[in-house]
């Protein structure tokens, strides 16, 4: 218990990884949420990365995290103009009432 | 050792209760500043676990741009007023149960994976030299970083800029009647057209005609 090992960190990459996809799935408000959660997914994929890099002595994961995070910010700031784009032209960024596409 | 997990199991709770909190909070503005607090609690968990140069970047890179990014587009949208309306809707009630079944699926195959995983076990002993030689995290994670990885660093350089420009692209527009500077019509601007010398009178005055 009192032995922090890789276990532990995987664990909570775990928990942190599934209130991501709870987050997506229960979601009713805006998508700034989801995004929120896509990014709590991608930080629980980073907690593994770097705990695996750590634990087994490479340090090819936390040049991985590296890129993760790069792409990361990229994913947030074209997924942010696209809700700006659509907030503008519809007025509306509530997730249940964007279903022009019927699906 | 103690002081290890005692700061573990505080930065794991605080960043489990703020992730819980990022999708429960009725006001996105509350989400957007639990999600700040749960880029900080595990940037510090990657500092204590010897990541330091990664715990760095985070900090630096999601609370100070992408958190940020998130706070201005959410109040640029004026979304926080829409409060109460987590389970507003009648037809979403479907998607929560179907929504914790998956996640709590994952969620138990991760752990069951994880439980079930047989290490080598000389797999730690001869791989410890990371933590024991004088050579910085920093310094260590450059020398692959600009020796092995230095295409896909570039690339990556590569999808910032193209983000950078898609993100101006998308929100870029033109409105009409916004009055702009010239700037070819001030720089070929003739001093003849602005400048005219006149003989003043006195006690006359001079009249301009505008």
């Amino acid at each position: 218990m009192t032995e922090i090992g890789l276990g532990h960190y995987l664990s909570l990459g775990a928990v942190i990884f599934s209130i991501g996809v709870i987050g997506i799935f229960l979601n009713r408000k805006n998508i700034i949420v989801i995004l929120m959660s896509i990014e709590l997914i991608l930080l629980a994929v980073n907690i593994n990365l770097v705990s695996f890099s750590i634990f087994l002595g490479d340090l090819s994961g936390q040049v991985f995290t590296l890129f993760i995070l790069t792409v990361a910010a990229a994913e947030a700031a074209i997924g942010l103009a696209i809700i700006v784009v659509y907030f503008r032209n519809s007025g509306t960024i509530r997730v249940e009432e964007i279903d022009t596409l019927k699906g | 050792m103690i002081a290890h997990s005692i700061f573990f199991y505080t930065f794991s709770l605080i960043a489990i209760v703020s992730a819980i909190m990022v999708t429960a909070s009725k006001n996105t503005v509350h989400s957007v500043f639990f999600l700040i607090l749960d880029f900080i609690s595990i940037s510090c968990l990657f500092i204590m676990i010897g990541a330091e140069f990664l715990g760095m970047i985070m900090l630096i890179v999601y609370v100070g741009a992408v958190a940020v990014l998130f706070l201005f587009v959410v109040m640029m949208l004026n979304v926080a007023q829409q409060k109460n309306q987590w389970f507003a809707s009648k037809d979403s009630s479907k998607h929560i149960p179907v929504g914790l079944i998956i996640s709590t699926l994952i969620f138990v195959e991760i752990i069951i994976v994880i439980g079930g995983w047989k290490y080598k076990p000389e797999i730690f002993d001869i791989n410890n030299s990371l933590t024991q030689v004088t050579v910085t995290n920093t310094h260590s994670l450059g020398q692959i970083l600009y020796t092995d990885y230095i295409h896909v660093f570039q690339i990556s350089g590569m999808i910032l800029l193209v983000a950078m420009i898609g993100a101006i692209v998308l929100t870029f527009r033109q409105r009409a009647g916004v009055k702009r500077q010239s700037y070819i019509k001030q720089i070929s601007r003739e001093r003849v057209e602005g400048v005219e010398v006149l003989e003043v009178e006195t006690n006359k005055g001079i009249r301009i005609d505008d």
